[in-house]
């Protein structure tokens, strides 16, 4: 399932009463696709594209818990990040922290205390706005999965280009040359930020331009979230 | 104030969604008409906030009359429920009770009581490894599974320990519950290829025994595939078999 992208506008967004434009040119997302169920022995899965970025994402659960991680009234989220070379470290804990602190707010763990939910991403190629594509890949594995969530949410990445321009799901070349870099993770539901991630220097206003970027671009993600489901549903009416 | 729920059954909803639901007829008693009639009764997939109804799992939006919705998916993890009848292995035998997997989050607990005919005295032969098909009497998410081997009557009907000489195996919870719907397409075919004995439980085990060791292969890969075909190419598929290219 590959949905294209066409250079899409929005031409005004409204902060805090002081409209802001963003012209149309930089407001791009990167082709985009996901396939559901792909691993037979977990509990759910799925794979997400984002040009040539690649992740594959595996959910555990509810299942057993350790006694030592057990928590008496909700369910005990754990998110794995393994690279494509070597082992785990320090960038891969932190995004470890970003994706599980954006999973607990969706998820409504309360409903499987005394379990624990383990949810699994193997980075399969990095080209630029990897932490975006986590937490997509991540959204997918868990509605697939069938785990209790309040909302969706997706990721987006904007870069800030040396001079000033607004690059969303950059690549990886285009990360290098930016001089900011933010993640933001977005509800379904109201549209709000629920996580940021940001590298670099950037001023309040630019910060403002970004959501609001990233905002326009998350309703793309949504409506292939439900598109997606509705092709997978299509065979079992 | 239901239309708008009515008109989306059948349809894909995705958690997050909501509709609202006017409740200021159904709380204000009336001594005339059926007060009742309209109360919405949620399933698995939806809660109620106020008077806001939340969709928390993504499928499916399907409707029973009255007023009864719930979502339906093809999950593979399955969640204890009051009621359900499960296939379950035997993992230990501990003091008089015996804890059973069925494939929850944790395992469930037998008493050697809850069998036909099981007293003090005369306990039931139940080793561990064996398959149990039993009934939960106790499944919420506070306390531990609880499952019995007799109905209320104190026999067995049908329950207990079973599965020589079969093959057990799993397969997604839709397609466990599309088998074991009162008018089953799936089933009613099945039933036309070969003889076979089969038992379904809840929690997506499957175990079947047919006529011979090929035979039972072949019927657990007739339902492995059933997962992911449409009506027609079953049909399909079940016609070639009929005319023998076993």
């Amino acid at each position: 399932m590959i949905m294209s992208d066409a250079i899409f506008s929005r031409p005004t967004h409204t902060f805090d009463g002081m409209m802001e434009e963003c012209s149309p040119s930089t407001v791009s997302i990167r082709e985009f696709g996901c396939e559901q169920n792909l691993l037979s022995r977990s509990d759910g899965s799925a794979s997400f594209i984002q040009g040539n970025t690649s992740v594959l994402a595996a959910v555990y659960g509810p299942a057993e818990v350790k006694v030592s991680k057990e928590i008496y009234d909700r369910a005990t989220l754990e998110v794995i990040i393994q690279p494509k070379v070597g082992l785990p470290s320090v960038k891969e804990r932190a995004q470890e922290q970003c994706v599980r602190e954006t999973c607990e707010a969706s998820l409504l763990l309360s409903l499987h205390p005394r379990s624990s939910l383990t949810l699994v991403l193997q980075e399969l190629h990095n080209d630029g706005s990897l932490l975006s594509c986590f937490l997509n890949a991540g959204c997918m594995a868990m509605m697939d999965a069938g785990l209790p969530m309040s909302c969706l949410f997706c990721g987006v990445t904007c870069a800030i280009h040396t001079d000033g321009t607004i690059i969303t799901d950059p690549t990886a070349a285009q990360e290098a040359e930016s001089r900011a870099l933010m993640t933001f993770a977005i509800d379904s539901k109201e549209h709000q930020v629920m996580m940021t991630s940001t590298k670099g220097s950037f001023s309040v206003q630019e910060m403002q331009q970004c959501i609001a970027v990233s905002q326009a671009a998350s309703e793309k993600i949504f409506s292939f979230h439900r598109e997606s489901l509705r092709r997978r549903y299509s065979k079992s009416v | 104030m239901l239309s708008r729920l009515k008109a989306k059954v059948g349809s894909v909803l995705l958690p997050g969604d909501e509709f609202c639901l006017d409740t200021t007829g159904a709380d204000t008693i009336s001594l005339a008409g059926p007060s009742k009639a309209n109360k919405v009764v949620c399933g698995p997939g939806l809660r109620r906030s106020g008077d806001r109804l939340l969709v928390y799992k993504s499928g499916l939006l399907r409707h029973k009359e009255p007023n009864m919705f719930w979502m339906d998916a093809q999950h593979k993890r399955y969640v204890p429920a009051k009621g359900e009848t499960v296939i379950g292995i035997v993992t230990s035998k501990s003091g008089d009770v015996f804890k059973v997997d069925i494939g929850g989050s944790e395992q469930a607990s037998l008493s050697y009581l809850a069998f036909e005919g099981a007293t003090k005295r005369n306990r039931p032969n139940v080793q561990v490894g064996d398959l149990l098909f039993a009934q939960l009497i106790v499944a919420n998410k506070d306390m531990e599974a609880e499952l019995v081997c007799v109905d209320s009557a104190g026999r067995a009907n049908g329950m207990g320990v079973f599965g020589a000489g079969g093959l057990l195996f799993r397969v997604s919870l839709g397609l466990a519950r599309r088998l074991l719907a009162p008018q089953s397409d799936l089933r009613a075919e099945l039933e036309q290829l070969f003889p076979c004995e089969m038992v379904v439980g809840m929690n997506g085990r499957l175990w079947v025994k047919s006529t011979g060791v090929q035979r039972t292969l072949v019927l657990a890969n007739l339902l492995e595939s059933c997962e992911n075909l449409t009506p027609v190419q079953r049909r399909q598929l079940f016609g070639k078999l009929a005319q023998g290219a076993l």
